[in-house]
């Protein structure tokens, strides 16, 4: 086990990349901690894979370099990396039986029989197949196949880091609880470095400690799931978390007050001047609607059950608030932000207040 | 509303049958005919029962030739086979250069039978032959018009010059069809070159393993053209096959019942081969799905 630093590294599927625009992956400078719980979190087509490709050493990075401690890999194949990796679609030797695809990295790796048949039984345990040892892999469903693949996975307490390629695709949403909740049990137990891939943000912020957001081939932020709640450094991170996504306006900054076509709307706190297209972002969850503050048009309102969503707009531009059940919406419908819950972006970036 | 019953477009499919009849029933019927009689010629025919299934089966000829036609479809399975998925292994997997040796791989198939005899007949003879001559100038006792041995050697060559390519092809495509993901995989589980192949490449490879051994078991259980033009079934009768046989039998000595019932056997056995290897890889399979029904 070991901490991984990916330094200066970019990828690149041509062969002579000429514009940023034909890498998959932007240069980025991280460092994965050893027995870190991290979400990759991004919309399809971000990167993700392609970086954990490369983590693994299944893809060669174009430029920079893999390091696992203070071990040089970025050459090392994957064999030599000790690293397990689950991948989104169920990978299993269909002419094994489930019991010699959970004991192959072992095999490979030639542990002693009886390590192998208790570490075998344990992990088989934990994806909850016990019963189905001795079956062939083949003619399974898919959610056992892949349950196979994480075992495979999970199956080699000395790995150096565990890649979960949203492994939980193909499960069913019950199971899929299940076994997010096996894999936290398992990173507090044997503190394995994890990286979980995966688009669904709720998936990543329960599994992780850390939150990686990916956009267009870049990290944009790295936090907690606090952090990324609260203060999205890129305005990417502001639209993926949540639901829906935090409200964005164009507007002009001066000091500690926004104008929005001729709205004022104050920051809360001072800004220095700032360049490029400047927005301000508010979740919708600090938002209230209410017969006080500015005037709103509300469009619609969808009940979702726990809340309503309301859509409507302000200052010529869309907004969504969350309102509680039970308030009515009333005649002549105003908004206030929250207090200090207002972030401004400048080339959809965030800008930090003067003095914080 | 009721259905009404009308059968009559079952009559569209008779210009069919009569083709079929035509091409294949009648041919056939006439060789049991031929089988079932004796005939002096003028189209008279006399009532012969199995008198030449009996002769055929006790025929120390016969037998000795199928004995030839197993080794010889043994040794070239053994070879192409193996050769065959080896190739396909070690085939560029796209790419220039994939195309290239597809292109390459795919030229002996496209050879007429009896060119293909003829470009070995005379690559290994010893006065004119590039292979025969250069042996020979090596000091190599090779002789294919009298030593059985060589004879053998060289039609065995032959086969797997021509027909190695059809197993590769067939690999290579069973090859393509695995997902890149596979390979991925174990590569992280850390497995041997081996395993990758037992595990992996085989398994996936086995339903065009099993089109292809059944092709390459039939087409060599029918062997004719290339070692009659090669050898004529000689030196003696060391390279008679079966098919070689039966043409003598019937074009050569015109004895055409026992060579009726020669061919109507030696059609059934090929027939009970391919079904009953088909049968067991098919009965092999089941067994090891069959389990997810319990």
């Amino acid at each position: 086990m070991s901490r991984i630093t990916l330094s200066k590294l970019a990828h690149s599927y041509l062969a002579n990349p000429t514009s940023e625009a034909d890498y998959a992956l932007k240069e980025m400078d991280h460092v994965w901690d050893d027995g870190g719980a991290y979400a990759l979190l991004g919309a399809s087509g971000c990167g993700k894979t392609t970086l954990l490709n490369i983590i693994s050493g299944l893809v060669r990075p174009s430029q920079g370099r893999v390091l696992f401690g203070d071990r040089d890999v970025t050459d090392a194949p994957t064999t030599e990396r000790n690293i397990a990796q689950v991948f989104q679609f169920p990978v299993v030797y269909d002419t094994m039986t489930v019991r010699d695809n959970l004991a192959f990295p072992l095999r490979n790796r030639g542990m002693d029989a009886a390590y192998i048949a208790r570490r075998v039984d344990q992990v088989a345990r934990m994806i909850g197949m016990e019963s189905e040892l001795n079956r062939k892999a083949r003619g399974l469903t898919a959610d056992a196949k892949q349950k196979i693949s994480l075992g495979r996975g999970m199956v080699r307490e000395d790995v150096n880091a565990i890649l979960f390629d949203e492994p939980l695709t193909v499960i069913d949403p019950h199971m899929k609880w299940e076994l997010r909740t096996q894999l936290k049990a398992l990173h507090r137990e044997f503190g394995h470095t994890m990286i979980y891939v995966t688009h669904d943000q709720t998936e990543a912020l329960t599994f992780a400690d850390k939150v990686v957001v990916m956009h267009d081939g870049r990290v944009v932020q790295m936090g907690t799931p606090e952090e990324l709640f609260e203060t999205p450094a890129h305005t990417f991170v502001g639209y993926f978390i949540g639901s829906p996504g935090m409200n964005l306006f164009d507007a002009e900054i001066a000091g500690s007050e926004a104008r929005l076509q001729g709205v004022k709307v104050a920051l809360g706190a001072a800004y220095g001047p700032t360049t490029g297209r400047t927005q301000i972002g508010i979740r919708p969850d600090y938002v209230t609607i209410s017969d006080e503050g500015l005037p709103v048009t509300v469009k619609r309102v969808e009940d979702v059950g726990r809340h309503r969503i309301v859509r409507a707009e302000f200052a010529g531009q869309p907004l969504n608030a969350i309102m509680p059940e039970g308030v009515s919406l009333p005649a002549e419908p105003r908004v206030t932000f929250a207090e200090g819950k207002i972030n401004v972006y400048a080339n959809d970036w965030r800008v930090a207040p003067v003095g914080a | 509303m009721e259905k009404t019953q009308n059968n009559k477009a079952w009559f569209l499919v008779l210009p069919v049958l009569v083709l079929v009849a035509f091409s294949a029933i009648l041919p056939l019927m006439t060789v049991v005919n031929y089988a079932f009689n004796d005939t002096f010629g003028n189209n008279q025919f006399f009532w012969a029962g199995i008198e030449w299934f009996d002769d055929m089966i006790h025929s120390e000829r016969l037998r000795a030739a199928l004995g030839r036609q197993v080794i010889f479809s043994l040794i070239i399975l053994a070879i192409e086979v193996p050769l065959g998925i080896f190739i396909a292994l070690n085939m560029p997997k796209k790419g220039f250069w994939a195309s290239f040796c597809l292109v390459l791989m795919a030229l002996p198939l496209l050879i007429p039978f009896n060119v293909v005899g003829t470009i070995w007949q005379i690559f290994g003879r010893v006065d004119i032959g590039l292979l025969g001559h250069t042996l020979a100038a090596m000091g190599v006792d090779y002789n294919y018009t009298n030593d059985p041995l060589d004879a053998w050697i060289t039609v065995i060559v032959m086969d797997v010059w021509h027909w190695t390519s059809l197993v590769a092809l067939l690999a290579y495509a069973g090859l393509q069809s695995i997902p890149q993901a596979y390979y991925q995989a174990a590569r992280i589980d850390q497995a041997t070159r081996w395993s990758v192949f037992r595990y992996i490449e085989l398994p996936k490879m086995k339903g065009v393993l099993l089109i292809a051994v059944l092709l390459r078991f039939m087409d060599s259980f029918m062997i004719y053209t290339e070692p009659f033009v090669v050898t004529g079934g000689g030196p003696g009768n060391s390279t008679t096959f079966l098919s070689i046989d039966l043409a003598k039998m019937a074009t050569g000595q015109f004895d055409l019942g026992p060579a009726a019932a020669f061919s109507i056997m030696y059609f059934l056995v090929i027939l009970l081969i391919s079904w009953v290897f088909y049968t067991v890889m098919t009965n092999l399979d089941r067994a090891e799905s069959g389990e997810e029904n319990r």
